[in-house]
């Protein structure tokens, strides 16, 4: 059944010329979630209760708020007050946050209405969305396919038409990879650009919130509300946040555009390099000068990312361990406590990396396996800074493959985590980076572009994007 | 033969005298514990080892809201009232640096003479326990916000210089209360408290000397106003690390680390008990191992609590959710100019300034209100060594029966130097002035008010005062024939009986020269 997609720039439009209510708008959406939901499975918690203060709350509000009326849905990872964030884990069974997280704060104070949580990877870790405790999500091209993740709830639901906004977080590619395998547009913002305040903290030092949408305005428009520093931040940066909308039409004439080339050597599909390579043409005819560049430490990302980010999270996820909230096993004693409601709460994947984590900051370890690890990521962060010096924007495949089966890699961890291998390289060195649908490829399932630009640059990220989008049209719509 | 202690100079003394609460208790406790090591025979033989000390010292740091969040660090509320979601460690939430905590902690280092990190950076210390709600304390691990520096302690002979070895901004734990049965409560109130803690080198050579080190510190601490001190509420708290070995080995014995000492008082017993267990050990040819003990108060023992096997790996590393900041010299130099006078240069001061006697300066100076105290009563009083007795005499006493500390007490500088006064003048006797001082505390009211009030007026009047003087000299022949014969003593008894007769209220040098006048015509006019 093809259909037409409802965005948030529309809806905001005609919520504005009076033809459609905020309440009919998010009735649209609700609906297409009861119809729908049922396979694709992207939602963990639909928050039906809440929906009808919000909407009410609305009335007071000045229309003019950059998102009035407009649904979102958040990754299960980003709390909500008085909601359960569960991080799709069993361990948080129970847990309902007493406080908003800043982005949702913000999503509140522009008059966003806040319809239900997605579903994820256990702590934000894969790359498929299979890792949740609770459900999996189909994608909505191929339902016997994963949609990518860690935030395959939300890259789902925005592609299913089920939300036309959703939030996401991405630590190694957990925006990007599920845009590109859902053929949505997602963004991962410069680290510190916007508050990871109720962000559960899977690598913090990697962790960014961005938004996940259906074309290149609407999540220029989502990440203008959440972007900006915050004081309960102390990595968020104190910049000022441009109206990104309003510079999406600059063009991309005389746009230099880099291709790194270790981004398309062994273990990219063919299929995928043809699309991207494609859509290199496309901005080459659009204006931009496309020249090959080098990025020499890419080949280490991987490593890196797997010594700094399970580091990180062996200590973040310490304090999972059943004494003030959550699951807590019975037990013995603290220690039988501590292990059983760790075993019983945690799923295998989350087990792997605490290890992990553990034992490259253990004493002895630390000097070989950390701190190199440290000493290497800044020279791939010396490899953005060079390439940014010749060129303002790179382009590259957002993963090597299309969506792969459910089940396919799920059993083999390192195939999985070379899903990650063009968006991880990003994380480490903090830059910003955008996925967009760059073709459905054959047999119809997508391809994602990634565009990358120097810290703080997402106006031009956006802004190649939108020149690529409108050149291609879109959004893309799988038949559901 | 009997050892040589280090510790019997005054600043000790003068310091466990100022210690709150049960004073006179600990003096005694003191001695006590002094006299049973001095009888102990293994004492004797236990020249042949020298003790190593070396103490980490956690201070909480006054402030008024935690390290990384809002709440408020006031002791004694409701448990788990002072929380949020940054200090109950809630998912998603975020530590942010109190700069006051840090200002705090850059002043103490500097007073220590310390070097500032040019960077501040914190670090995760990991490890597992219920009153730690993230299972891991920010704390700082390769760059303290100070590295380096000294104490001075003591004074008789030349102060002994301890190297600190560096001091460290952290955020407390919460508390743990074990309810029996029903298991166990947590409040995490205190979590998240600034702390620092300081570290010093192994240089301190006995128990004594690390009680002095305490003192000294805790002075520094007070007189910087950072932090309030309280041992019994947890501001300040002490751990220990000791070994002894062999006069003029140059490698460490093995060590303990002691914990669980709740006084300065328990420190130094504690590190007398374990001092004697390792000597015994060595003597007896046994092998010490390194371990974590615990001081039990009651049984004054130390306990083994965990051996170096057990030790925790605390899998330091940065952490990530602060970032790290440089500390311009330019707020180093603020704070340094925020420093004040610090206890030990004020002692010198007081010293020189006005003559007073180490022991007095440092009664005076262990209190920083006191020797504050002191200097005002001294504007108004020409003789400092006066105001320095009264202070350190009938003053402190009051305190410490009344448990009040200088400030409680409401005497005002000017009430104690208008007192004094009225001694100078005569109008008073020392005696007298002593007699109203619990007055003037206790009404607050101007002393001439007091006095009147009393009656209590010296009797300078040589009218009203030769009748008692004819009265004494009658009464007391063998005392006068005494003094005629050359015994000058005499005199001094008979000033002192008129004294009585009158109640104390004659004036003493008014006595004696009636008297002297009086006994010259018994002599025959040959004086």
């Amino acid at each position: 059944m093809p259909r037409t997609a409802t965005t948030a720039t529309e809806l905001l439009n005609r919520y504005r010329s009076g033809a459609l209510s905020p309440r009919d708008g998010v009735g649209h959406f609700l609906r297409r979630q009861e119809a729908v939901d049922g396979k694709v499975s992207a939602f963990l918690d639909t928050c039906r209760e809440g929906i009808e203060t919000q909407l009410k709350g609305l009335e007071s509000m000045d229309k003019s708020v950059p998102l009035w009326g407009v649904p979102v849905a958040v990754k299960d990872n980003i709390v909500v007050r008085g909601r359960k964030t569960r991080c799709a884990s069993k361990i948080l069974e129970g847990f309902e946050s007493p406080y908003d997280a800043t982005v949702v704060r913000k999503l509140r104070q522009a008059g966003a209405i806040l319809c239900g949580t997605t579903n994820m990877d256990e702590f934000a870790f894969g790359s498929s969305t299979e890792n949740s405790a609770f459900q999996k999500t189909a994608n909505p091209w191929d339902l016997t396919r994963v949609p990518g993740g860690s935030s395959g709830g939300s890259a789902a639901a925005v592609a299913a038409g089920e939300i036309p906004l959703a939030l996401g977080s991405d630590t190694g590619g957990s925006i990007r990879q599920p845009a590109s395998f859902c053929g949505v547009v997602g963004l991962k913002p410069t680290y510190g650009r916007v508050s990871r305040y109720g962000l559960v903290a899977f690598a913090s030092s990697l962790d960014q919130i961005g938004p996940l949408a259906l074309t290149v305005r609407d999540a220029a428009l989502l990440l203008g509300v959440i972007a900006g520093w915050d004081p309960m931040d102390s990595t968020s940066a104190d910049m000022p946040v441009p109206d990104y909308v309003k510079t999406l039409e600059g063009g991309v004439q005389g746009l230099r555009i880099g291709i790194p080339q270790e981004y398309f050597g062994e273990g990219l599909d063919a299929g995928v390099r043809e699309n991207v390579e494609l859509a290199i043409d496309t901005l080459r005819s659009l204006g931009a000068q496309c020249d090959p560049v080098s990025m020499p430490h890419t080949q280490y990302a991987i490593s890196v990312y797997y010594i700094v980010a399970t580091a990180e999270a062996s200590s973040n996820l310490a304090r999972f361990d059943g004494v003030q909230y959550g699951l807590r096993s019975s037990s013995e004693n603290l220690l039988d406590m501590y292990c059983r409601t760790r075993d019983e709460g945690f799923g295998m994947e989350v087990k792997r990396r605490v290890l992990l984590g553990t034992y490259v900051l253990s004493s002895g370890y630390y000097d070989a396996y950390y701190l190199k690890a440290l000493r290497v990521r800044s020279l791939i962060k010396r490899d953005f800074d060079e390439a940014f010096k010749r060129v303002d924007v790179l382009a590259t495949p957002t993963s090597p493959t299309v969506s792969f089966r459910l089940g396919e890699k799920i059993q083999d961890p390192l195939t999985m985590y070379l899903s990650d291998i063009y968006t991880i390289s990003t994380n480490l060195a903090g830059v910003p980076a955008i996925s967009i649908p760059c073709a459905a490829g054959d047999p119809s399932l997508p391809v994602g572009l990634q565009l990358l630009a120097k810290p703080f640059d997402e106006a031009t990220l956006f802004r190649v994007a939108h020149a690529y989008e409108t050149k291609v049209g879109g959004p893309f719509l799988p038949d559901l | 033969m009997r050892m040589k202690r280090r510790s019997e100079g005054p600043f000790y003394r003068i310091y466990n005298k100022h210690e709150r609460g049960g004073r006179s208790e600990e003096g005694r406790r003191k001695l006590d514990v002094g006299r049973e090591t001095w009888d102990d025979p293994l004492r004797e033989s236990a020249m042949e080892y020298e003790t190593v000390i070396g103490l980490e010292v956690h201070v909480q740091l006054l402030t008024r809201s935690k390290l990384f969040c809002g709440c408020s660090t006031l002791f004694g509320a409701q448990p788990n009232s002072q929380t949020c979601p940054v200090c109950l460690g809630l998912p998603g939430s975020l530590p942010v640096l109190n700069r006051e905590a840090f200002r705090k902690a850059v002043k103490v280092g500097l007073a220590l003479h310390g070097e500032i990190s040019q960077v501040a950076k914190f670090d995760r210390k990991n490890y597992f326990y219920p009153d730690l709600p993230k299972n891991y304390q920010i704390s700082q691990y390769d760059l303290p916000i100070a590295r380096g520096g000294w104490l001075d302690v003591g004074f008789e002979g030349g102060p002994k210089r301890v190297r600190i070895t560096r001091a460290h901004l952290e955020e407390d734990a919460g508390k743990l209360m074990h309810v029996g049965k029903g298991g166990s409560r947590v409040d995490f109130n205190r979590t998240g408290t600034p702390l620092l803690e300081i570290v010093s080198e192994p240089d301190i050579s006995s128990p004594q000397e690390a009680a002095l080190y305490l003192s000294e510190l805790k002075a520094i601490l007070l007189y910087l106003e950072v932090s309030d001190c309280n041992m019994e509420e947890g501001s300040l708290r002490c751990d220990a690390n000791i070994s002894v070995r062999r006069p003029g080995s140059k490698e460490l014995g093995v060590k303990s680390e002691l914990k669980n000492m709740n006084s300065f008082k328990a420190v130094e017993r504690a590190l007398e008990f374990e001092v004697s267990r390792h000597r015994r050990v060595l003597e007896e040819g046994g092998r010490l191992i390194q371990e974590t003990r615990l001081w039990d108060e009651r049984q004054a023992v130390t306990q083994p609590m965990r051996s170096k096997e057990e030790a925790h790996d605390y899998r330091y590393f940065p952490e990530p959710d602060l970032v790290p900041f440089r500390i311009s010299q330019a707020e180093v130099d603020e704070i340094r100019s925020s420093l004040g006078e610090l206890p030990r240069e004020r002692l010198n001061r007081f010293q020189t300034e006005y003559e007073l006697s180490a022991y007095d300066a440092g009664v005076l100076v262990s209190d920083k209100a006191l020797s504050e105290f002191f200097e005002a009563v001294c504007r108004a009083v020409p003789r400092p060594k006066q105001v320095a007795n009264w202070l350190t005499g009938p003053v402190l006493s009051e305190m410490n029966a009344r448990h009040k500390t200088i400030r409680e007490l409401g005497l005002k500088p000017e009430a104690l130097a208008k007192l004094l006064m009225r001694i100078e003048d005569r109008t008073l006797t020392n005696t007298m002035a002593k007699e109203i001082l619990p007055a003037l505390i206790d009404s607050g009211k101007d002393p001439d008010e007091v006095v009147r009030g009393k009656g209590l007026k010296q009797v300078s009047d040589a009218g009203a005062l030769e009748p008692v003087v004819e009265q004494v000299i009658r009464k007391n022949g063998q005392s006068v024939q005494d003094f005629l014969s050359g015994k000058e003593r005499a005199l001094g008894f008979l000033v002192g009986q008129v004294m009585k007769e009158t109640g104390g209220k004659a004036n003493p040098a008014l006595a004696h020269q009636l008297l002297l006048k009086a006994l010259a015509v018994k002599k025959g006019g040959a004086l």
